[in-house]
């Protein structure tokens, strides 16, 4: 599918740059929601059931709804497959972890729509920035699923360049990546390039500093920059009723940037949302914050078992609202799709797991010395002596005993 | 003229400009440092004559700055960040050793971090509490980093540009007691390599191995020891990661004994390192145990309190007493 946008691009510095104040006047309807208690008010352009929602009877979506009135039959396959490959690589990688094959595994169950909706809106020359959880925007910026693996099987702390796809590393510590995106936009800014950035966060990472931080340089400096949180209600076992007594995304006003909550699970106002939002980016508009709200099926990683802090009816509420479902309901009642393209499309995800799996039993251990590589890029004489220390004792045991 | 006689803080701004002249890449960020030119005027006019985009007064959020220019890095710029205050780098210290560190490795080396961060450190000018610490072994302890720290302004030209051109984080700790101390800069030298230390007096009997703004003190006790006839070896380590262990060897082989002054605490500081590491390269060239001369196991005191808590001459002539009478 095209990842071009339906609006027209003008350069950043054409002067037609609105000050970062009036970037409200594009505050989207749904910034309505009236409190933290009530039904969440999410743009959703495709119903739990598959039905796509009729814009001239729900005005709050008539903002982004244009955004994916190119997205042909083609393309609605096309994110259903991104969905449906993301979702049998992760429960492959779960399953390896099990095996014992990975120390951890952070799954992305029940978040596909958020994470390939926006991962699809973006430009080749946009820049990501990943927690350790957008395996799925990782497969949208053409990273090899089986490079996400090293860091989790402990054979690197990464595994891919992040200059082949402008996707960067993964972060771990939680909400750090939001600043680095800020302080990348800056300099896209400074470039006078028309590309932008998207800064992938979780609930539990809003409450960080780093993240208000963020929130106030790209603010202050009006930077072009989406910041893309996958609100997926729990923070290990901390609900967001311990993040946050306001909807998140409403947190934007204060910044003096728009915030917008979009159902996260419908794949296709994701994608429209985060097309609105990079577009607000390019033209000069400054950041704006999405609030992907969601939900995360498994556990926070494989470490952790959510049974002990969270309910099964919980869980199976937002089992009804399962992204690639809906899609599938939708493409099948349509016409999009039939049961031969789905089957086809499960083979094609099985191939893909057995080489997901085939790739990690086979990943080879890093070679002892690379202990010392890279720790600086102009060398520094501590590593060097030690290093030399080092391989003297691993040769000391050549033909010994 | 080539040679010139300037403050350190003028060496310093001096510096940063021929940085920003040299390279359209660099950028200056902090709180302050734009029209003000820093809480010390480090920074002075480089805002008026480079412009907002290239020196850029920052939120006052630490985090912000540093994790900022990560990213900015990581797009090509190679910002300079100020610290206002030793004290203050603290809330910025997560980016520094979480991610600034490590990007570089865990790309496995795809990455690079130009990025200095200056902080001016120290005490003795009768600030508040967070404005005179020395927490450079917090930042030495972290693989990754490189930590200097000039202590005239000849050093303050070339190791502010070398640290500017390196390819590494670079925690460039400014000793601000010593901002108004003048010296001779000679801007066409070739200047020292930027993690050697210097002799900043050759000396026969013992060996004061100090950085910053201890050498000027221990520049003093030496010549006051003196006159007492004891020929006092002054080394500039400049480096506190990675220290130049060759160069201290060098001295302690020819003088036989070591002191270490730092205004650090005393324990698990660089000196406790060095004291470790000499006593293992030059066990049998010892005549004395390396001595340690710094900072007490207690928060850096009120500032009516700091001359009895930084080490003065008389402290070090005392260690320096103790090490000869072994």
């Amino acid at each position: 599918m095209t990842v071009e946008s339906t609006a027209a691009r003008k350069p950043r510095r054409s002067g037609t740059k609105r000050p970062a104040g009036a970037a409200s006047a594009a505050k989207p309807a749904a910034a309505t929601a009236k409190t933290h208690d009530a039904e969440p008010q999410l743009v959703q352009l495709l119903t739990p059931e598959g039905v796509r929602v009729d814009v001239a009877e729900n005005p709050d979506v008539a903002e982004f709804a244009p955004f994916v009135a190119d997205i042909t039959t083609d393309d609605l396959r096309g994110l259903y497959r991104d969905m449906v490959m993301t979702r049998r690589f992760d429960g492959e990688a779960t399953a390896l972890q099990r095996q014992g094959e990975l120390g951890l595994w952070a799954s992305l169950l029940g978040q596909e729509a958020a994470q390939i909706g926006s991962g699809r809106a973006l430009r080749d020359d946009d820049y990501v920035f990943p927690t350790y959880r957008e395996h799925g925007v990782a497969w949208c910026r053409g990273v090899d699923p089986t490079n996400l693996l090293g860091m989790f099987r402990g054979v690197n702390h990464g595994g891919w360049d992040p200059t082949t796809n402008n996707f960067h590393l993964y972060t771990i510590v939680i909400g750090s990546q939001t600043l680095h995106a800020t302080g990348y936009a800056m300099g896209v800014a400074k470039d006078g390039a028309d590309s932008a950035v998207i800064a992938y966060f979780g609930d539990g990472a809003s409450s960080q500093g780093d993240v208000a931080e963020a929130f106030t340089f790209s603010a202050v400096y009006n930077s072009p920059v989406v910041f893309f949180c996958q609100n997926n209600q729990w923070a290990i076992s901390e609900p967001t009723e311990r993040q946050m007594r306001v909807p998140l995304y409403q947190r934007a006003q204060g910044f003096g940037f728009p915030g917008v909550r979009v159902d996260g699970n419908d794949v296709l106002a994701c994608l429209a949302v985060t097309r609105w939002a990079l577009e607000r980016a390019r033209r000069g508009e400054g950041p704006t914050l999405v609030e992907a709200f969601t939900y995360r099926m498994g556990a926070h990683t494989t470490s952790d078992d959510p049974t002990k802090y969270r309910r099964d009816e919980e869980t199976a509420a937002w089992e009804a609202k399962d992204p690639i479902l809906r899609l599938k309901a939708h493409l099948l009642a349509t016409g999009g799709a039939d049961e031969a393209y789905f089957a086809e499309l499960e083979v094609e995800s099985e191939a893909l797991g057995k080489r997901v799996r085939e790739v990690v039993r086979s990943m080879p251990d890093p070679d002892t010395m690379a202990i010392f590589e890279n720790v600086y890029a102009d060398g520094h004489a501590l590593v060097d002596e030690e290093r030399a220390q080092f391989a003297a004792y691993l040769a000391s045991f050549e033909g010994g005993e | 003229m080539a040679v010139q006689k300037l403050t350190i803080a003028k060496a310093l701004n001096d510096s940063l400009r021929k940085a920003l002249e040299e390279d359209p890449k660099v950028l200056i960020m902090g709180e302050d440092v734009g029209k003000l030119g820093g809480v010390f005027r480090i920074t002075d006019g480089l805002q008026k004559d480079f412009g907002e985009e290239r020196v850029i007064d920052t939120p006052l959020a630490e985090s912000g700055i540093v994790g900022t220019a990560i990213g900015l890095a990581l797009r090509g710029y190679r910002p300079v960040v100020e610290i206002q205050f030793d004290g203050f780098v603290f809330p910025a210290y997560d980016q520094i050793v979480t991610q600034l560190a490590k990007m570089h490795a865990r790309s496995l080396g795809k990455i690079k971090m130009p990025v200095v961060i200056r902080i001016p450190y120290a005490g003795g000018i009768g600030a508040v509490e967070h404005h005179s610490e020395s927490p450079e072994t917090l930042f030495a302890h972290v693989p990754g980093l490189k930590v200097v720290s000039p202590s005239n302004a000849s050093d303050a030209y070339w190791m502010l540009q070398q640290a500017i051109l390196s390819d590494d984080p670079v925690i460039f700790f400014e000793p601000k007691r010593r901002y108004w101390d003048k010296g001779e800069v000679d801007v066409e030298a070739i200047p020292d390599a930027l993690h050697a230390s210097r002799v900043a007096r050759a000396g026969t009997d013992i060996t004061l191995a100090a950085y910053g703004p201890m050498v000027k003190v221990c520049l003093e006790a030496a010549a006051a020891a003196a006159e007492e006839g004891k020929s006092v070896e002054v080394l500039d380590l400049r480096s506190m990661s990675p220290v130049d262990f060759d160069g201290i060897q060098a001295s302690v082989e020819k003088t036989r004994r070591l002191v270490v002054v730092h205004e650090a605490p005393v324990f698990l500081g660089v000196g406790s390192e060095i004291a470790a590491r000499i006593t293992e390269r030059c066990f049998y060239h010892l005549e004395a145990p390396v001595l340690r001369v710094g900072g007490y196991h207690a928060p850096y005191p009120p500032a009516r309190l700091e001359d009895e808590y930084l080490p003065g001459l008389d402290r070090v002539l005392d260690a320096v007493d103790r090490s000869l009478a072994y």
